[in-house]
């Protein structure tokens, strides 16, 4: 029963019953991707093929994608596949000698350098022995912190970097794991939600940070009113372990489980997850009046594919 | 004892050519990256891939190649005694092994290395071919994992009773004693990954039984094929753009 499916890169068909698009046909294993001339060579073959020689093959199950001659399969449901740039959100598994080692979707633990971390005196200097020492005071195992990638190692694994005043430990707030293919890539993964006072980062890697707002300074500022005032140097380095913790008010916590629900039934139901939808449907939930863990109940989710339903076909209806 | 009645039906009336009926579920763990649970009449089995991820035990990671560790276990309530020891028995660590070199075959573990992917298969419930029913879940939650592999593999069992080669065996017919040919195979590839068998049986009437097996290995992979393809078109549905 095996399918011959021509190499347009996406196929829309139109589900009449519920205005849903497909886009996109998924293609099996071993699927012999022959172009209709049968040469091979007018393609340039990539992620999630494989060259046998006589023809080429898909190694993984997922959507065929073609862009002008590159053809490569998209896999749905697999780890996180990472670029320079992404901001990721991850958690400390172990502090090593300079580094810290993340957890992050991925098939290895991502490094980040003590070098590649501020210090909490922000000042910019070369890390001694002591900085070393005193690596405990910036992060612990089980902290979540938020990075960038900077690179890759030679081994595979990722570099990450933490050197603006956004990135860095994520406190008073909830991790929330999701499939990775569910996020996209966009230009602003931070987001600041004004009505709830909760800050949203969306990571590539597919982990996802609600939590309590904090307000970012710019490091230019800091230091110039360091340099101006000493005594403001010591202000600065008790912020980074705050002695007195600050309790979140109830009210925020609850916009943060709520938030964090909604995430779980877009993810739940394999929708892409974004900042509109994701504050559409707190908005249905409260207009609902649905208690926090009711968001989690079959209905709730119908609701939310209903609207989901709505949303696309009147964007395909604005094409 | 009679398996095959003069009509040409089977104990349980299939005809000796005829599969049991096949029935799998993808998604059916959600920890898991990629599970799978697969039914071949009344053997029913779990399995759930994790991976590719980092590598637990520092001392076995290999830095070309990923670690592919595979563990079979059967619950206590899948025979119809039920069992003390289910883990770390000889048989457990047998198939358990069988598995896992049966998908080291097919994965493409050069394009992950230094990362270790886990494959834990469970049988729920045991009435012969578990061994098959296994490997074809834990293709099928590999497939669902995003992990690239050369191939399906699929697999099925055939044997041999009554003068007449029987495909996919239940419990009772294993256990009447005659041979019992279990043969995984890559299906596009018509590469063979996995042949054992129990018992004796004389050369030509083994290539009869085994070519039986692999037409049912194909079967097999029709199915699994159908299945992907429609949880494949589901999710990316459901996705969007």
């Amino acid at each position: 029963m095996a399918l011959k499916i021509s190499p347009i890169c996406r196929l829309f068909v139109l589900l009449l019953g519920n205005g849903f698009s497909t886009a996109g046909v998924g293609i099996k294993f071993l699927y012999t991707l022959l172009s209709p001339d049968s040469n091979i060579w007018d393609y340039t073959w990539g992620h999630g093929t494989l060259d046998m020689g006589r023809n080429v093959i898909a190694t993984v199950c997922g959507v065929v994608e073609r862009v002008n001659k590159l053809v490569y399969v998209r896999s749905l449901r697999a780890r996180y596949k990472p670029e320079i740039g992404d901001i990721i959100v991850g958690r400390v598994i172990e502090v090593a000698p300079k580094r810290w080692r993340l957890e992050i979707n991925f098939s290895q633990d991502a490094v980040l350098m003590l070098s590649s971390m501020n210090l909490p005196d922000g000042i910019q200097r070369r890390r001694t022995a002591i900085d070393e020492l005193n690596m405990r005071t910036i992060f612990v195992e089980n902290d979540v912190i938020c990075a960038e990638v900077r690179g890759f190692q030679n081994d595979g694994s990722l570099h990450l970097q933490a050197r603006s005043q956004k990135y860095g430990k994520l406190e008073n707030g909830k991790l929330l794991k999701i499939p990775p293919y569910l996020v996209k890539r966009r230009k602003q993964h931070f987001h600041h939600l004004d009505q709830y006072g909760v800050d949203l980062i969306f990571g590539c890697n597919g982990f996802i940070w609600v939590g309590e707002h904090v307000d970012v300074k710019d490091a230019t500022v800091e230091d110039q009113v360091n340099k101006s005032d000493p005594q403001n140097t010591d202000s600065a380095i008790l912020q980074g372990s705050s002695e007195e913790p600050t309790s979140t008010s109830l009210e925020i916590r609850q916009y943060i489980c709520r938030i964090a629900n909604a995430i779980t039934v877009f993810a739940a139901l394999g929708f892409m997850v974004n900042l509109e939808a994701v504050t559409e449907t707190v908005t249905l939930s409260l207009s609902l009046n649905l208690g926090v863990h009711e968001m989690l109940e079959a209905e709730f989710h119908v609701q939310v594919a209903e609207q989901e339903v709505e949303r696309r076909s009147k964007s395909t209806r604005r094409k | 004892m009679e398996y095959v009645n003069p009509e040409g039906l089977r104990l349980d009336g299939r005809r000796p050519m005829e599969m049991r009926q096949l029935r799998a579920e993808i998604g059916v763990v959600s920890r898991a990256d990629g599970s799978a649970s697969f039914e071949m009449g009344n053997t029913k089995v779990i399995a759930a891939v994790y991976g590719p991820r980092e590598v637990q035990n520092r001392s076995q990671q290999m830095n070309d190649q990923a670690l592919v560790r595979c563990e079979y276990s059967m619950a206590n309530f899948s025979t119809g005694d039920r069992r003390r020891k289910t883990k770390g028995d000889r048989r457990s660590t047998e198939i358990s092994l069988v598995i896992r070199q049966t998908m080291e075959a097919c994965i493409l573990t050069n394009l992950m290395p230094r990362s270790q992917i886990d494959i834990y298969v469970q049988v729920l419930q045991a009435d012969g071919g578990t061994r098959s029913a296994c490997i074809n879940a834990a293709t099928l939650a590999l497939a669902d994992a995003g992990i690239p592999m050369r191939d399906l593999v699929t697999s099925c069992s055939a044997g041999y009773l009554n003068s007449t080669p029987l495909l996919d065996l239940n419990y009772l017919e294993d256990s009447a004693g005659g041979a019992d040919v279990t043969v995984g195979i890559l299906p596009k590839l018509d590469k063979v990954t996995l042949l054992q068998m129990d018992a004796k049986l004389p050369m030509d009437i083994f290539e009869n039984v085994m070519q039986l097996a692999v037409e049912g290995c194909k079967a097999v992979d029709s199915y699994i094929r159908e299945i992907l393809l429609e949880n494949t078109k589901t999710l990316e549905i459901h996705r969007g753009v």
